[in-house]
């Protein structure tokens, strides 16, 4: 599986999640924390869970837990990936 | 119960069959345009019952965030747009308000069937891991209380009321008690939306709805023909507050005063004991302090089944005479609409009296024996000027609720 990159990120959390009024995923968003853009634990929760499915990955929950920001994601996930 | 408060109406919301706004309601409701039709959001081929009363022209993409439709069900849709709707109306300033003195009190019976649907079939093709985190919290009957509690930074004693129709009344005596506690500001109401094929093969376990695919012969109350009823989706929404409160920040309108209230159960089946609804009629009469002979109209529960229409035309004779009172059952343009069926009778019984037009029952030819004994306001809206209103509701499960409204002075 190739590595999992922002804008791929981004198409997750829209389609699990959707997007809160007066935010823009289109900027910059890889070291916003996710409460800062409308997504709550359970928002981070839909995604790790899309992304387990979708790039055959184990993702504890204590690693969820950790995973605060879209950076956090890709460097987990990534990391993950290449070790497989 | 604290007598030191008078509950008002200060803001109402609509999102039902009848229409997506208060206004658009209230034409069609008057006009006695019926919405009920043969099932659209699936093909119901396969039921026995295809007649409901849908929303129809409803965008809540173009009022709520995609962050929140995507965690909730389309009962809680149809709260988020007539929640605004009420609020605005209301023209509440929330800010100037402490967030703990502000509370949100709905009625909610079928919980998030379409979205619990969608989840469990995911479960059972593809296993527990598919099935999305959000499911935790749409579902459930407190989602909409909920989600509109952190939406508009309401978090005072919020709560919700599980009584099926009975809920949209109880709402109200909620409502009551926490502003005699001091909250200050309370958006009640109640919707449901239990039309998708799961939702509808929940219904029929009870055996109540009618059978068939003809929208003005399926649901009929009072009359001969009463053969079951019809379900439909949406509700009413609105804001109370005490009537001094009210006064003192401004309030444009002031729809009307919940001037009593009543809840009784009936009896087990089988019981030879009266059923519970004269007592509820009797005893929220008495809480308001208002004779029979005071009310100008009664918003009839309607069950369409006719052991129920017998009772209930039983009671409503018992306490004000055979035809002693105008009585009518708008839920005949609309269906049932669980709990969101009461809830909108609150709002269309606060608009007959701002208007002094009594709305029609539809569709009905040739009253039952029962039925006869009932001033029904039959396919047409009577003019009457209307002080005071008694809504009626009865719950699947043997519960009741009586509410009178009043005009306030």
């Amino acid at each position: 599986m190739s590595e999992l990159t922002i804008d791929q990120l981004k198409q997750i959390m829209l389609l699990c999640s959707g997007v809160d009024d007066g935010v823009d995923l289109s900027g910059d968003i890889t070291d916003q924390q996710f409460r800062e853009l409308g997504y709550d634990s359970l928002a981070v929760l839909e995604m790790a869970s899309q992304l387990q499915r979708e790039y055959k990955l184990e993702i504890p929950d204590e690693a969820i837990e950790e995973l605060n920001s879209p950076g956090d994601v890709l460097r987990y996930v990534n990391g993950k990936l290449a070790v497989a | 119960m604290s007598r030191t408060v008078r509950p008002v109406v200060t803001g109402l919301g609509v999102v039902a069959p009848t229409g997506n706004d208060v206004a658009e309601h209230w034409e069609a409701t008057c006009a006695g345009k019926g919405s009920l039709g043969v099932i659209s959001r699936f093909d119901p081929s396969g039921y026995p019952s295809r007649v409901a009363g849908e929303v129809s022209g409803f965008d809540a993409a173009r009022h709520v965030p995609s962050r929140l439709l995507r965690e909730t069900d389309p009962m809680t849709h149809y709260a988020f747009v007539a929640a605004e709707q009420a609020l605005a109306d209301s023209g509440i300033d929330l800010d100037a308000l402490a967030d703990l003195d502000t509370a949100v009190i709905t009625a909610n019976s079928s919980g998030g069937v379409e979205f619990g649907q969608r989840e469990l079939q995911k479960l059972y093709a593809e296993g527990p891991h598919a099935v999305g985190a959000y499911m935790s919290i749409a579902w459930f009957y407190a989602a909409t209380t909920g989600q509109l509690s952190i939406r508009h930074g309401m978090r005072g004693p919020c709560g919700v009321m599980v009584a099926e129709q009975a809920g949209g009344l109880d709402v109200l005596a909620q409502t009551r008690r926490v502003l005699a506690g001091g909250t200050r500001f309370v958006l009640g109401g109640g919707t449901d939306a239990s039309l998708s094929p799961y939702g509808l093969v929940c219904q029929l376990s009870t055996g109540l709805l009618a059978d068939g695919d003809q929208p003005d012969r399926a649901y009929l109350p009072f009359d001969a023909a009463a053969h079951g009823y019809v379900p439909g989706e949406g509700g009413g929404m609105f804001t109370l507050e005490d009537l001094t409160v009210a006064r003192v920040r401004g309030a444009a309108r002031i729809y009307g005063e919940v001037a009593g209230y009543a809840a009784t159960t009936d009896p087990r089946p089988g019981s030879d004991r009266e059923p519970g609804l004269r007592r509820a009629i009797r005893l929220a009469l008495d809480d308001a302090r208002v004779r029979a002979d005071e009310v100008d109209v009664v918003f009839a529960d309607g069950a369409g089944i006719a052991a129920a229409d017998r009772q209930e035309a039983e009671a409503i004779t018992a306490v004000f005479g055979a035809r002693g009172v105008p009585v009518t059952v708008p839920k005949t343009m609309t269906g049932r609409l669980y709990a969101g069926g009461a809830a909108l009778d609150v709002v269309t019984a606060l608009l007959t009296i701002r208007d002094g037009v009594v709305p029609p029952t539809v569709n009905i030819t040739d009253p039952a024996g029962y039925g006869r004994d009932l001033d029904l306001v039959r396919d047409r809206a009577r003019e009457l000027p209307v002080r005071t209103a008694l809504v009626l509701a009865r719950g699947y499960g043997g519960f009741n609720a009586a509410a009178v409204l009043t005009a306030v002075r």
